[in-house]
Parts: C-alpha cells; sequence; structure tokens
C-alpha cells in the first residue's frame, strides 16, 4: 500500500530493528495489510483460546518464514507456492499435535481453526514477501514481529469482548453479579466491528502523526 | 463405518447458507472477501468458483478421508493431504474449463488459482471431519457453505457499490474500516436466522 512507501523510517535503524517496527507497527499485518483475521476471529471472544492461536501464527510464521528463506536457494521457482504450502502445514501439524497431546480440551475447543492456520495470509504472505529474499535470521525476526504485530491487536480485540461478553478473563469471573453480559460480544458480529474500531483508529493516530510531520519544519538545518 | 449426525439433507443445505454462514458465523475465507467484494463482476466470478471448489472438495475429500488417511492410519498427515488435494482438483478444474468453456475460463482467470489458499475451502473440510458427517451429508455442506460464502460476498459487493460513492464516511474509516462494519451488520442479520435451524 502507498501508505508503506511513503513513510520515513530515521537512517540509523538496523535491519533488524526495522524489521520488528515493520511488523509491529508500521505495517502491521492487520492495520495495513487486513491479513490474516481469518482463522483467529472465530476465537477471540475467549481469550486463552485467543492467546493460544496467536503463539500457534507467531511460531508457525517464524519458523516458516526462516525455513523458507534457508532453501529459498534450493526452490525451483515453477513449485514455489506448493513448497511454501507444505512447509508451513509441517509446522501447523506440529502445533496442533502438541495440543492434543497437552491440552486436549482447548484442541477440541479450538476445533479447525488450528489447522486453518495453514492457510493463514500472513504465512504465505510473509514467505512470499520477505523471506524469498532475505537472509534466514532477519526472515525468523520478521516473522516474529508480525506474528506479535497481529498478535497484539487480537488480543485486545479478545480483552474486551471476553470482559464485555463474559465479565470475566482469562476465564475468571472479575466483575460481581451485578453485571449484565452483552451477548452481542459472544457472538459473530462484534468482532468485526471491534476490529473495525481499532482499524478507524490506528488510521487517524497515523493521519495525525503524519499531518504533525509536515507542519514541523525539518529541525537541524542550516 | 462412522457414525454420522442425524440432520437432514435439505435442512444442512439452508442452515449452511444462513445460520452458520461460512464467512459471517465462522469467520472463514474474510481476506479475499475483503479485497474482491470493492467489484460487483469480480465477486460473481469467484463466488461461483468457491462453491465449486468447495463443494468437488468436500467430495473428494471425503473419500480420501475414509477410504485412504483412516484404512492407513495417517491422521497426522490429513492437513497436508487436504492441502494437496485442494490444490490437485483447482489444477484439474482450472485444465477442464479452459479445455471446454473458454468464456468461463477468461472470467474466472486469476481467481481459480487464488482459491487454493482461501480458508474457507480447508475450513468447510475440516468442519466436515470434525462434525463427522457421511458422503452425501458431505457434499451438500459443500455446497451449501459455497453458496453461502457466494451470496454474502454478492450482498456485500452490491452494498460496498453505494457506500463507496457515499462521501459521508469518516477519513479513518474509509476502504476496509467501513467494509468491516458493514459486514457486522450483515453478520447481525444472519444471527437473526438462527432460531430457525441448527446444526452445530
Amino acid at each position: 500500500m502507498s501508505d508503506t512507501e511513503q513513510r520515513k523510517t530515521p537512517a540509523k535503524v538496523s535491519p533488524a530493528g526495522k524489521v520488528m517496527r515493520d511488523g509491529l507497527w508500521y505495517n502491521n499485518p492487520i492495520f495495513v495489510q487486513v491479513l490474516g483475521i481469518c482463522s483467529t476471529l472465530a476465537v477471540t471472544n475467549n481469550l486463552r483460546n485467543t492467546l493460544i492461536m496467536v503463539l500457534g501464527v507467531t511460531f508457525a510464521t517464524s519458523m516458516g518464514s526462516m525455513t523458507l528463506s534457508a532453501l529459498r536457494e534450493l526452490i525451483p521457482r515453477k513449485v514455489r507456492m506448493i513448497v511454501q504450502v507444505l512447509v508451513l502445514s509441517f509446522y501447523v501439524i506440529i502445533i496442533d499435535i502438541v495440543l492434543r497431546a497437552y491440552q486436549p480440551a482447548i484442541s477440541k475447543q479450538l476445533g479447525p481453526y488450528v489447522g486453518l492456520i495453514i492457510t493463514n495470509c500472513i504465512l504465505m504472505g510473509r514467505a512470499e514477501a520477505f523471506a524469498a529474499s532475505n537472509p534466514p535470521g532477519l526472515a525468523f525476526l520478521d516473522g516474529l514481529a508480525n506474528g506479535l504485530g497481529y498478535g497484539w491487536v487480537l488480543l485486545v480485540i479478545a480483552v474486551i469482548r471476553e470482559f464485555l461478553g463474559f465479565g470475566s478473563l482469562f476465564g475468571f469471573k472479575i466483575v460481581g453479579n451485578w453485571f449484565t453480559p452483552w451477548t452481542i460480544m459472544v457472538m459473530a458480529p462484534s468482532a468485526f466491528f471491534l476490529l473495525a474500531i481499532a482499524l478507524w483508529i490506528a488510521n487517524n493516530y497515523k493521519a495525525k502523526a503524519e499531518a504533525a510531520k509536515k507542519v514541523a519544519p525539518a529541525p537541524q538545518k542550516g | 463405518m462412522i457414525d454420522a449426525p442425524n440432520v437432514g439433507l435439505l435442512s444442512l443445505f439452508l442452515a449452511s447458507i444462513l445460520t452458520s454462514n461460512i464467512l459471517l458465523a465462522n469467520f472463514l475465507g474474510t481476506c479475499s472477501f475483503i479485497s474482491i467484494s470493492k467489484d460487483f463482476k469480480s465477486s460473481m466470478g469467484l463466488g461461483v468458483a468457491v462453491t465449486l471448489v468447495i463443494g468437488i472438495t468436500a467430495a473428494v475429500c471425503w473419500v480420501v478421508l475414509y477410504y485412504i488417511i483412516e484404512p492407513l492410519g495417517i491422521e497426522y498427515l490429513s492437513f497436508i493431504i487436504f492441502i494437496i488435494v485442494i490444490a490437485g482438483v483447482v489444477q484439474m478444474l482450472e485444465m477442464i474449463i479452459d479445455r471446454f468453456s473458454p468464456a468461463l475460463y477468461m472470467a474466472l482467470g486469476i481467481f481459480l488459482p487464488l482459491i487454493t489458499v482461501n480458508c474457507a475451502v480447508l475450513g468447510v473440510i475440516l468442519f466436515m471431519q470434525i462434525r463427522k458427517y457421511n458422503f452425501p451429508q458431505a457434499v451438500v455442506f459443500g455446497f451449501g457453505s459455497g453458496a453461502g460464502w457466494w451470496l454474502a460476498i454478492m450482498l456485500l459487493a452490491s452494498i460496498r457499490r453505494k457506500l463507496d460513492a457515499n462521501n459521508a464516511v469518516p477519513a479513518g474509516l474509509k476502504g476496509t474500516g467501513i467494509t468491516l462494519i458493514t459486514i457486522g451488520f450483515m453478520a447481525m442479520a444472519f444471527v437473526g436466522f438462527s432460531g430457525m435451524i441448527s446444526v452445530q
């Protein structure tokens, strides 16, 4: 998007630092790219499930990016897509097996959504946009930053939804019986509304920051 | 062989379109939904393609699941196998359509390959596996979910045609933001159906 090209990062930032800042804010997978909301948005009415999904996505994105970046010289261009999907599903299968073995109840609740991490657009997007042309270490960081950048937005949404929908956080009740739960927060529509509001706040904040940058004259000159 | 849930085919079909719409209730396929719904014609093409692909892959994956994966005991590979089946079906569908109906092929164009990574396709297959549908139920559920997705994208594309011409939307909310809010209202409307039939 045009946002990304126009923004100016300070010249001194190291590549690793830039990658982290991009993933967490400037090029946040949710705010700028609006990617990958499919597999995780569905579980955001429960903070614990969201946390597990976010950790899963972060693990798969970072490890997948690293592996694909290490293999990038070896993969023929024609079969690149299918190799990417296979490598990514390898990591998702690990997540699924670990969850099934140690947290069978949660694995059951999450149902198909763990498997759906494979088709999360962030994974393929990062593999294609970053890992295909950068060294493994940096690709790992990029995957990590994007996973976390995606994760914090969803965790904020999950906190709001679980608090208003059940009056609890991580399943612990934190308000008394006087509180009337908002049924809408448990159901699907609220996730779309909250995501839209988050996007609105982020866009307004960015517009303000950009306007401030334009008004202020360049300081150390002459 | 499997203990399928006891739901009639017609109610399963209607339920997968209305009450548990794959997009509005289960959030699957949102990425391409938001980006493609800008354009009415493309939405039509993608809707047809998704319906076809989900219906066919649900049938093929059911056979693969109960005649190959289960007898061999390789459930841990099922994600990979499903993905390969989806990619294969999409590729074959592309070749068949190209051979028999070049006009449709041109219309579907780039959408077919994109479907391989559409979460709705894999989602339907995983739901089918978890809910233990039998073969007719799997096929009906597949086509029904595809039709539900198609209906949702057509509704959204029509709303967006009016919406994008309107300047009353605040600057920060333009584009994706207002689209998400529209989807939210559509989801609320579809929640209204949920008293009618339920399969989950």
